[in-house]
C-alpha cells in the first residue's frame, strides 16, 4: 500500500530531498511499520471519542498584558543569515 | 572520601554541613568526566568553566545561609540536550542544531538553579529523541558502562550512562514512549517518568508535545524523588502544565507496602519477555508479599494496541513539531542552494538522520488527507482505550510491576537495520505515555551475562507517591550494584 | 451571449486590536523595526509554547453574537502545517474542525432591498510575519513582529451575487467590528483583509461553477475592480469552451488584472490536527451572558439616539455613526461644547471634505472632539469668523493642532472694535467714491465690493455681518 507516489508525496509534504537509494528505504521501512500499524483495525472503535488531550483540562488562559520587550539580538542570535534586522532567505516568489 | 561515589542527597549534605565545597565537589566531578568520559561518550558538551563559576557562586550564597531549603545545592547535574539551559548548546544530538544556543531557559532549569544546582554539561541522546539505544546521535555513540559494546538504551542514554559511569550523581532525561525508563533499566540506575503535566515542558525541544515529560535519573529512589520535588510544578509558560500539584514526593520514602494492592500484567511476563527478567518480576513480586502487600496477576488489555498507537501520534506530532527546522532561523543549513525550495529541502534531508526522517514521513502519512481518520483518530481512538484499561486496573490496584524493557542492554551496532524491532521493545513503556501515567524503572539484580535488570512500576495519574513508595521499599531489599568502571 | 450570474464568497481576515498576541507577551503594535515586537514564542524557537490571550476569546465571542451566530461551546484549536518564510513554527495554530462561531448572517442594503449574507463560520487563528523584498541583493528579508497578531477569520457563505453587495457587506462588517471595538479595521494596514472566491454559473442554473480564490487586493476600489475582471475572465473562458482551474490567483491593481500565482510544487495538504500544546477552551452560558451584556452600543441603535438625543436628522445621523471614529468624535465634542447641530455641521461638510481632499478613510481621522470643541467655541464667541474658522479647522484636520494657540500666535483674531471698524470704513468709503455713488444710484451689487474691499483692509479679519451692517448704516 506504500507506493513510490506515497513516498514521493510524503517527502515532499515533510520537505525531504531524498536520494534515490534513500527512497528505495523508505518505501520498504514505510511499508513495513504501516503494516504493523494496521493491526488498530482489529479494535472496535465504535463511538470512541478520540482523545486528543489525556486529561480533562480546558480553558488555560493568560490575560491581555504586554511582558515582552525588544530581544531582537537573542531572536537573530543563531541566524544562519541575517540583514536589517531581518532573516534573510532567498528570494520568495508570489 | 570519593565525592563521585556518593548519591546527591549525600553530596548535598556534607556540601551544607561545610563538609565538602560546591567547588570541589564539581572540581572533581569535572575531572573524571575527563578521565572516563572519552570512553563513554556520555556528554556532548561539558561546561567546565561555566560550572565551576556556578560552583563558587553557589557555595559563597551557602555559607550565607542560603538554599536552606535545598537538598541539592551545590550538587552537579547533566542535562539532556533537549532541554534548553540559556547560553549552552542545545543541539538534540542532531546535525539540525548543531550550533544552537538558545538565549532562554526551560523552565525546570530555572528551578535548577533556584535549588542551587550547578549544570556541568549537556549530556547525548538519540536524535531529536527519536529511538531506543542513543546510536542515532549525530555526535556518536554513548557507550553502556556495564559493558562497551552494549548501547546504553534511548533516548537518554547519555544521561543514564553518565550516573551509571559516576559522571554526575543525577541527571535530567526526557520521556516520549520509554526514553528515561528504558535507558535506566539498561544502566542500572533508578528513573521516573512524572504524570503528564507534572514538570513544565517550556524549554524541553518537542518531540511529542502530548507525550514528552521531562524526569530525574539517578543512583536511587531518593535522589531521584529528591530531584523531582525541585523541578515539578505548575509553569504559566506550559498551558498543559497542572496547577495544584501535590508535590511533596520525598515523603513517600518510607519503607512501607504493608496494605497496598499490586497487580502484575499477565501479558508482560509472557513469552517474549528475557526469562531472566522475568524471574526478577516474580521474586520482586515475593518480596513485596513478604512486606505485606497484596501482590496478583491480572490482565491489562489493550497492551497489543500501544505501540502502534503511539508510533502513529508521535510521529504525527513530530513531523508537525520538526518542520520549523528549516534553514531560516536557527541551526543548520544547506550550504549550495538556488531558491527557497532547495533551502527548505535540502537543509533538512541533509541535517536530519534516518530515523528522525522516517518518521517525518510516517507522520506526514498519517495526518494526510484520505488517512487522517484511519489513521491518527483510531490512534487516538485506541489511546483513550488504553487510558480506559489503566483506568480499570487502578480500581483494583495501588500499582502495576512488571518489567521496563524485554531484554537487557542490546549489543550496539544493528539495531537501527529493523526500525520495527527495535520499536517492539517499547512495549512496556509506550503505553504509559498514552495514558499520560507515572512510572519507575528501578534496577533489580543483574542477568548471567552480568547486565543490569530493570523493573517498572506503574501508577495512576498523580500517584507519584505510590510508585515512589514502593520502588523505595524493593530497593532496600536488594544490593546496590554499580559497574566495573 | 448567455446571461451569467457571478457567485461570490469572501473569507475576511480581521486583526483583533488585543494589546498583546495571541499566544505571548509582545505587543500588537503596528509597525516597528523588524523583529523588536518578537520574543522566542512567536518566532517558533525550539522548545517554546503558546499560551492563549483571554482577550482574543472574548473579542471573538463579541463578534460571533454581534454577526448573530451560534457560539460552538467546546472549541479547540488545530494546527494548520505548511511551509513558508513568514511561518515561523511551519505551522499556523488556527481552528478547522470546531471554530468558535458558526452559521450567522449580516444584513445588508441592496437596490432590490435589504438581503442577508450568511456567515458559514468565525474562527481564530494566528497571523503570519512580514517577507520584504530586497532589491539590491534579490533577496527576502523575513520580519515576525506581525507573527502571532490574534486574527478572525470571518467566512461568509456564496451569497453576494455582485462587487457592490460585496463592498455593502465589508462595509457593514467593519462597522460592526469597529463598534464592538474589536478592531481598527484598516485595509491600508492590513488589519482588514479580505480574499474574493468567486465563480459563475448560467443565470437559472443551481450548480456552482468552479470557484478561483483572489487574494491581494489592498482597497475597496481594488476590490470591485479585482471581482469585475475576474467575472469576464471566467466568463470568457467558458464562452471559449474553456474549463476554469480551480486556482489562487492574485490581483495586479496597478496592471488592472489577476495572475495565477505559481502552484505551489507540493500539495497543499496542511495535515490539520488538533493541537496538544493548548487546552479546549469551554465557553459557559455565563461567560457568553457576560460578553452580551458588556457589547456596546452598535450603529443603529447609536443613531437612533443622536435623531433623538442630539435632535439631529436621519441622513446626519447615518452619516456621522457611519465610522465609529466620527461617532466618537461627534459625541465627545457636543458633550465638551454642548451644540451638537454645530458639531454635526462641521463633520458633515468640512471634515468630509478633507477626508476626499486627503484621500482619506474616516477611520484615519487623527484630530480630537478637544480641538473641534474650542475652535466651535471660538467662532461662538465671536473670537473668529466662519472663514478663518475653516482655515483653521484645515490645520486641526492634519495636525490637531490648539485652535486657541493657534488664533494667538497667527494674529488671527477678529477685530470687531467699532470704532477701528468705522474709521477703516471711513476710509474705504474715501477711496471708492464711484462706489459709493454707483450703491447710492441702485447698484446693489457695489454693496458687496465695499464689504469685499473693507474686510481686505481688515485682512480679514472682521465679521461680514457687521461691516454690512456699518456700511449701511454709514451709507444712508
Amino acid at each position: 500500500m506504500i507506493s513510490d507516489e506515497t513516498i514521493k508525496y510524503v517527502a515532499a509534504l515533510a520537505k525531504l530531498d531524498l536520494s534515490e537509494e534513500e527512497a528505495v528505504r523508505a518505501k520498504i521501512d514505510l511499508s513495513q511499520i504501516i503494516e504493523y500499524v494496521n493491526r488498530m483495525n482489529e479494535l472496535d472503535t465504535t463511538g470512541i471519542e478520540p482523545m486528543s488531550h489525556v486529561f480533562a483540562y480546558e480553558n488555560v488562559f493568560r490575560e491581555d498584558v504586554v511582558t515582552n520587550r525588544s530581544e531582537r539580538d537573542v531572536i537573530l542570535s543563531n541566524a544562519p543569515e541575517s540583514k536589517d534586522g531581518g532573516f534573510k532567505v532567498p528570494k520568495t516568489v508570489e | 572520601m570519593d565525592l563521585t561515589k556518593l548519591s546527591a542527597l549525600e553530596l548535598g549534605r556534607e556540601i551544607k554541613n561545610g563538609q565538602v565545597s560546591a567547588v570541589d565537589a564539581v572540581k572533581e566531578q569535572l575531572a573524571v568526566i575527563k578521565d572516563r568520559d572519552a570512553k563513554y561518550q556520555c556528554f556532548i558538551s561539558v561546561e567546565a568553566e561555566k560550572a565551576l563559576a556556578e560552583a563558587e557562586m553557589v557555595q559563597k550564597k551557602i555559607e550565607q545561609g542560603e538554599y536552606k531549603n535545598s537538598p541539592i545545592a551545590g550538587v552537579p547535574i547533566a542535562v539532556k540536550d533537549n532541554i534548553c539551559v540559556k547560553d549552552m548548546y542545545a543541539t538534540c544530538a542532531s546535525k539540525m542544531l548543531y550550533n544552537f544556543k538558545p538565549g532562554y531557559h526551560a523552565t525546570v532549569i530555572e528551578k535548577l538553579k533556584e535549588a542551587g544546582a550547578i549544570i556541568i554539561g549537556k549530556t547525548n541522546m538519540d536524535e531529536f529523541a527519536m529511538g531506543s539505544t542513543t546510536e542515532t546521535s549525530y555526535f556518536g555513540e554513548t557507550k553502556n558502562p556495564w559493558d562497551i559494546e552494549r548501547v546504553p538504551g534511548g533516548s537518554s542514554g547519555g544521561s543514564a550512562a553518565a550516573v551509571a559511569a559516576e559522571e554526575t550523581p543525577i541527571a535530567l532525561g526526557s520521556d516520549t514512549g520509554g526514553s528515561i525508563r528504558q535507558p535506566s533499566a539498561f544502566c542500572g540506575v533508578t528513573g521516573i517518568k512524572p504524570t503528564y503535566g507534572t514538570v513544565s515542558r517550556f524549554g524541553l525541544i518537542a518531540y511529542a508535545s502530548s507525550l514528552d515529560q521531562i524526569g530525574p535519573i539517578g543512583r536511587n529512589v531518593s535522589d531521584c524523588a529528591t530531584l523531582l520535588e525541585v523541578i515539578a510544578g505548575h509553569d504559566i509558560k506550559d498551558s498543559t502544565s497542572v496547577p495544584d500539584l501535590d508535590k511533596n514526593y520525598m515523603l513517600a520514602l518510607v519503607d512501607d507496602v504493608k496494605g497496598m494492592r499490586i497487580g502484575i500484567p499477565s501479558g508482560y511476563i509472557g513469552e517474549g519477555l528475557d526469562p531472566e527478567i522475568r524471574e526478577a518480576v516474580t521474586k520482586a513480586g515475593k518480596v513485596l508479599a513478604e512486606k505485606g502487600a497484596i501482590v496478583e496477576t491480572f490482565d491489562l488489555d489493550m497492551a497489543d494496541y500501544a505501540v502502534p498507537a503511539y508510533y502513529v501520534i508521535a510521529s504525527a506530532e513530530a513531523s508537525s513539531n520538526l518542520s520549523r527546522y528549516d534553514g531560516v532561523k536557527y541551526g543548520y543549513r544547506t550550504k549550495e542552494f538556488t531558491n527557497l525550495a532547495e533551502v527548505y529541502k535540502k537543509t533538512r534531508n541533509e541535517g536530519f538522520g534516518q530515523e528522525v526522517k522516517r518518521r517525518m514521513m510516517i507522520g506526514a502519512f498519517v495526518l494526510s488527507s484520505g488517512y487522517y481518520d484511519a489513521y491518527y483518530i483510531k490512534a487516538l481512538q485506541v489511546k483513550a482505550l488504553i487510558k480506559k484499561a489503566f483506568d480499570e486496573a487502578f480500581k483494583k490496584y495501588d500499582f502495576i510491576l512488571g518489567p521496563t524493557a524485554p531484554t537487557t542492554a542490546l549489543k550496539s551496532g544493528n539495531n537501527l537495520e529493523n526500525p520495527l524491532k527495535m520499536y517492539l521493545g517499547d512495549i512496556y513503556t509506550v503505553s504509559v505515555n498514552l495514558a499520560g501515567l507515572p512510572a519507575i524503572s528501578l534496577p533489580y539484580g543483574i542477568d548471567s551475562k552480568g547486565l543490569p535488570i530493570g523493573l517498572q512500576l506503574i501508577g495512576d495519574a498523580f500517584k507519584e507517591k505510590t510508585i515512589i513508595r514502593g520502588a523505595y521499599a524493593l530497593e532496600q531489599t536488594r544490593p546496590a550494584i554499580r559497574p566495573a568502571l | 451571449m448567455k446571461s451569467y450570474e457571478t457567485v461570490i464568497g469572501l473569507e475576511v481576515h480581521c486583526e483583533l486590536d488585543t494589546k498583546s498576541k495571541i499566544f505571548c507577551g509582545c505587543t500588537t503594535q503596528f509597525g516597528g523595526e523588524p523583529n523588536t515586537h518578537v520574543c522566542p514564542v512567536c518566532s517558533g524557537m525550539p522548545g517554546t509554547l503558546p499560551v492563549l490571550n483571554k482577550q482574543v476569546v472574548n473579542y471573538a465571542l463579541k463578534a460571533g453574537l454581534a454577526l448573530n451566530c451560534d457560539i460552538t461551546r467546546y472549541c479547540k484549536f488545530d494546527r494548520k502545517n505548511y511551509f513558508y518564510p513568514d511561518l515561523p513554527k511551519a505551522y499556523q495554530i488556527s481552528q478547522l474542525y470546531l471554530p468558535i462561531c458558526r452559521n450567522g448572517y449580516v444584513e445588508i442594503e441592496t437596490e432590490s432591498g435589504r438581503k442577508q449574507i450568511g456567515i458559514h463560520e468565525i474562527h481564530m487563528e494566528e497571523d503570519a510575519g512580514k517577507l520584504i523584498h530586497d532589491e539590491w541583493e534579490d533577496c527576502t528579508i523575513v520580519d515576525y513582529n506581525r507573527c502571532g497578531v490574534p486574527l478572525i477569520e470571518i467566512v461568509s457563505e456564496p451569497d453576494m451575487r455582485s462587487a457592490k453587495e460585496v463592498i455593502a457587506y465589508l462595509e457593514k462588517l467593519k462597522l460592526i467590528l469597529q463598534y464592538l471595538g474589536v478592531s481598527d479595521c484598516k485595509m491600508q494596514e492590513g488589519s482588514l483583509r479580505a480574499d474574493i472566491n468567486l465563480s459563475v454559473r448560467e443565470v437559472g442554473s443551481d450548480i456552482l461553477g468552479t470557484r478561483t480564490e483572489m487574494k491581494n487586493m489592498n482597497s475597496f476600489k481594488a476590490i470591485a475592480r479585482a471581482i469585475e475582471g475576474e467575472r469576464k475572465r471566467q466568463i470568457e473562458l467558458l464562452e471559449e469552451g474553456k474549463t476554469i482551474i480551480q486556482e489562487t490567483r492574485r490581483w495586479d491593481d496597478n496592471k488592472d488584472t489577476s495572475f495565477g500565482m505559481r502552484s505551489k510544487e507540493d500539495a497543499q495538504d496542511y495535515r490539520y490536527f488538533p493541537d496538544p500544546d493548548l487546552p479546549p477552551i469551554s465557553i459557559s452560558e455565563v461567560w457568553i451572558k457576560q460578553v452580551k451584556n458588556e457589547q456596546p452600543e452598535l450603529r443603529d441603535e447609536k443613531m437612533t439616539r443622536y435623531m433623538k438625543e442630539f435632535e439631529i436628522p436621519e441622513y446626519d445621523a447615518a452619516i456621522i455613526t457611519g465610522s465609529k471614529v466620527m461617532a466618537d468624535i461627534f459625541e465627545l465634542t457636543a458633550d465638551l461644547c454642548k451644540k451638537p447641530k454645530e458639531v454635526s455641521n462641521w463633520l458633515m461638510v468640512e471634515t468630509m471634505r478633507l477626508l476626499k481632499v486627503h484621500d482619506m478613510e474616516a477611520e484615519e481621522i487623527h484630530f480630537s472632539g478637544n480641538n473641534l470643541a474650542k475652535l466651535i467655541g471660538l467662532v461662538d464667541k465671536g473670537t473668529i469668523n466662519r472663514t478663518v474658522a475653516k482655515k483653521v479647522f484645515e490645520v486641526i484636520f492634519t495636525e490637531d493642532i490648539d485652535p486657541e494657540r493657534y488664533v494667538e500666535e497667527n494674529g488671527l483674531k477678529m477685530e470687531a472694535d467699532d470704532g477701528q471698524l468705522r474709521t477703516v470704513i471711513e476710509n474705504v468709503l474715501a477711496e471708492n467714491e464711484k462706489s459709493v455713488q454707483d450703491f447710492k444710484a441702485g447698484k446693489t451689487k457695489a454693496m458687496g465690493f465695499l464689504v469685499g474691499q473693507t474686510m481686505k483692509t481688515m485682512k480679514g479679519k472682521a465679521d461680514p455681518g457687521m461691516v454690512n451692517r456699518l456700511l449701511t448704516e454709514m451709507l444712508s
